[in-house]
């Protein structure tokens, strides 16, 4: 039986009081009741306080460039579809610097767990305005507050009928990891998204403004439901829904291509038969 | 010695069918046995524009492709006036006979009579076959196979339209010499060099293949699309070059062989998931088929304007290997080779080639497939030290690589500097120690660089220097140049970086005049052997055109 302690315990990097040191212990519990062993599993990462929570667990881990995650894990997940795929990064990397990468995992469904932590801020590089933050928000970078409206992953997600929506709070650590959990349990694309407080540098969404915020959806909501989830979707300010938002049950990408049906593409053999007819046909 | 060659150019609008009327013809000339060097130049866009499809044929081997015209196949009356200068002397036109063109010698078709227009490039097909002596049935068969079964109305009408266009010709003078013929020939293959890099890197056993749209390497994700489910690869368009690179590293990390393929703009895009793979220490070969730059530049050109690019490409220091086909079987081979180097030193390594030699069809000897050794990716369990560290400290540089998911031991790497386990850290000797274990690699890729290949006169008064595609024009041109008594010699490059000056620096030394053959405006590679030698080429034959470099060219430029 895999236990928490298969899962390690390390030093981190990261500010007192910040909301990664939860995601890391749901990150670990869900994996624990989903019953994997560290070497199926790999971490996918970019570049952020976030993209160093891999470092501190046990398993596969690619931390790639800032931004990049989605890809580098599309092609791990088609080479070896039995890996345990998870990419966790924060809303810079997954929203900003990695937005096209986003739009376009939703449209192919890899079964991927996309684990975003959304601080609404850029920590790593000290506090600089974040594809997330409100509108107003004001920062060393943006002395006028941000003149943009914030991007909301949630009602992309729904709106491009991605497989798995769902937002979580690192004050609820129990609720993430169930979350995650049912995300890793998916099959296909599954977006966390993941609020959380940065005390550092967000001194307006902090863990008493989520927390005062977040509740978590009533039974009554039907996450097949799209139309409710698209409502849902774009409530924020006052009241922010956390839980299954959205699911559906499209085909996981790698689940159409017929190379893969019996096998992965990893140790496979060359078939020179194959390839002596198709040099034949230049004859 | 100017080989026995007749040069045809076939010219016209797009749409107009011409590269299939090029391809049916070389593909029959080689299956007459026939050398054939077939050269594209087309416009951006997809109707209209001037488009021409040159096929230089020869019963001996040909290695280049000819500026002057022996028969000029005109599919619009703007053909005439924009190549007739080209016209060999007794040069032949062909043409519609609804065309007013008059002058020169002259075949008037009557497209209209013997097809209507909606055949016209079969037509002209049937015309050039029988002009140059080609059996009617061998074409025939070409063009069934080309077209397959699919529509049987077309096809019995493309074959009346072949037949009757042979039967026309046969009232006709004749106009030209007929092709020497081949006696039993032996089998050869018409491949351009974007299909022999397909398949050259599927025969080293590419299991995923990530590409964004971008001529002109496109036609090598073509290729291996069409093959993917019968050779067992995933080939996945991504949605721009930053994807398509990083979704390659992700799948070789993960234990499939990978490659990338792009031109200038879209391996800009991709630069710093080169320097990735590098501090990853991911293999991954790219492919790079060069097109005039700056920016968009001319898309459907040629140039090697991006060797100091490419050489200089990701931030940081790391080694890498460059490998510039030179002939469509060296596109086969050296994709091989960047496959071999890839796994072998655990990075980027570069296949560099250029439109010319992507669209360029030539005559192949058939690829001994059974015979070829096969690649496998990561290393072997055995002898893995625990706890397994991915970036271990060894001698050459190489550490052990294992797959993720494969055993019990965990796969760790970053592209922040890392320690021998592959996690992030900041302790600066490890940072040291890794630069080092990294740049140690590159010893091991300088022995096993290629050497330059070096022809001709052994004590030559000048000495011609390329890389990649211009190496059978700058054969030519010194064949031309030895035919006429001149003491001449050739040394072409077909790995580009790094360089082993003590394979070619006595050769540089002890030759007359060198000079350096190149296809942009600066002379990168003259410089480059510069820096790595301190040997001066000052004497540069450069083309920036957009066009293929040419024996003509080669000796017009020595002749200034």
């Amino acid at each position: 039986m895999v236990t928490l302690d298969d899962y390690g315990k390390y030093e981190t990097a990261w500010c007192p009081g910040c909301g990664n040191f939860a995601i890391l212990n749901a990150v670990k519990q869900a994996l624990v009741a989903s019953g994997l062993i560290p070497h199926q599993v790999l971490f996918v990462s970019g570049i952020g306080q976030a993209a160093k929570a891999p470092h501190y667990l046990n398993a596969n881990v690619f931390n790639g460039l800032h931004g990049r995650s989605l890809p580098v894990a599309t092609g791990a997940k088609l080479a070896n579809p039995e890996l345990t795929v998870i990419v966790e990064s924060g809303d810079g990397c997954n929203y900003g610097e990695g937005g096209n990468h986003f739009l376009a995992a939703i449209r192919r469904n890899v079964d991927v767990t996309l684990l975003v932590h959304n601080n609404q801020v850029y920590g790593l590089t000290k506090g600089q305005a974040s594809p997330t933050s409100d509108t107003g928000f004001v920062t060393k970078a943006q002395p006028g507050g941000v003149l943009a409206e914030p991007f909301n992953p949630i009602a992309v997600a729904v709106a491009m009928h991605a497989g798995f929506v769902a937002r979580s709070f690192s004050g609820k650590i129990d609720h993430l990891a169930d979350m995650i959990q049912q995300g890793i349990a998916h099959r296909g694309l599954s977006l966390v998204d993941i609020l959380q407080p940065c005390p550092s540098f967000n001194k307006v969404n902090t863990f008493a403004w989520y927390k005062q915020r977040c509740y978590v959806l009533p039974d009554e909501h039907d996450p097949t439901d799209w139309e409710s989830a698209m409502k849902v979707a774009r409530e924020w300010e006052d009241r922010i829904p956390i839980g299954m938002i959205y699911r559906n049950d499209r085909p996981a990408f790698e689940e159409q291509f017929s190379v893969l049906s019996d096998a992965s593409l990893v140790g496979r053999q060359l078939d020179k038969a194959a390839l002596a007819k198709i040099m034949e046909e230049f004859a | 010695m100017k080989p026995n060659a007749f040069n045809i150019l076939i010219a016209g609008e797009a749409g107009q069918g011409l590269v299939t009327v090029g391809h049916l013809l070389a593909k029959s000339l080689v299956r007459t046995g026939y050398f054939v060097v077939v050269t594209q130049d087309y416009q951006s866009r997809i109707r209209g524009g001037h488009n021409t499809f040159a096929v230089r044929v020869s019963p001996d081997e040909i290695v280049a492709p000819q500026e002057s015209v022996d028969l000029l196949v005109a599919l619009n009356a703007e053909s005439v006036s924009l190549h007739r200068g080209q016209l060999t002397p007794g040069g032949l036109i062909a043409v519609d006979v609804a065309f007013d063109v008059s002058g020169d010698l002259c075949l008037r078709i009557p497209f209209k009579e013997l097809s209507g227009r909606r055949f016209a490039n079969i037509v002209a097909l049937g015309v050039v076959s029988f002009l140059l002596g080609l059996d009617e049935e061998l074409v025939a068969r070409t063009m069934d196979e080309f077209f397959g079964k699919r529509d049987l109305k077309i096809a019995e009408q493309n074959q009346e339209a072949l037949t009757k266009s042979f039967q026309w010709c046969e009232g006709q003078r004749s106009l030209i010499e007929k092709l020497r013929p081949v006696e039993n020939p032996p089998k050869r293959l018409l491949m351009n060099g974007n299909e022999a890099i397909a398949l050259g890197a599927l025969s080293a056993g590419l299991r995923f293949y990530s590409f964004y749209p971008m001529t002109p390497s496109t036609s090598i994700a073509l290729n291996l699309a069409s093959r993917a489910n019968e050779m067992g690869l995933i080939v996945e368009q991504a949605e721009d070059e930053i994807a398509a690179i990083n979704m390659s590293i992700g799948a070789s990390f993960a234990g499939s062989p990978s490659m990338v393929s792009t031109s200038g703009g879209g391996f800009a895009l991709m630069v710093e998931g080169v320097s990735l793979a590098a501090m990853t220490e991911t293999p991954l070969v790219v492919v790079v088929a060069q097109r005039p730059g700056p920016a968009t530049g001319l898309p459907t050109r040629t140039e090697q304007g991006d060797l100091e690019f490419v050489v200089h490409a990701g931030h940081g220091e790391f080694p890498r290997a460059i490998l510039a086909p030179g002939t469509v079987e060296e596109c086969f081979h050296l994709t091989r080779s960047a496959f071999d180097l890839a796994e072998s030193y655990q990075g980027p390594v570069f296949v560099l080639t250029d439109q010319f030699l992507a669209d360029s069809s030539r005559a192949v000897a058939p690829f001994e497939v059974e015979h070829l050794y096969t690649l496998g990716a990561g290393a072997e369990l055995e002898g893995i030290s625990e706890p397994y560290r991915r970036h271990a400290f060894t001698e050459s540089g190489v550490s052990p690589r294992l797959l993720p998911g494969m055993s019990q031991h965990l796969v760790v790497t970053d592209s922040d500097e890392h320690t021998e386990d592959g996690h992030l850290t900041e302790d600066l000797l490890v940072r040291r120690q890794m630069v080092e274990k990294r740049l140690r690699k590159q010893k091991g890729i300088l022995e096993q660089v290629i050497p330059p290949e070096s022809s001709g006169d052994s004590n030559p008064d000048l000495l011609l220097v390329s890389w990649g595609s211009s190496r059978g024009a700058v054969y030519e041109a010194a064949s031309q140049l030895t035919s006429e008594g001149r003491r001449v010699a050739t040394l072409h490059f077909s790995q580009v970086w790094p360089l082993a000056p003590e394979q070619f620096v006595g050769l540089l030394r002890e030759a007359g005049e060198v000079v350096c053959v190149e296809g942009n405006a600066t002379g990168q590679f003259a410089r480059l052997i510069y820096r790595e030698t301190g040997f001066l080429i000052e004497k540069l034959v450069l083309r920036y055109d957009g066009l293929p470099i040419t024996p003509e060219f080669i000796l017009r430029e020595l002749n200034r």
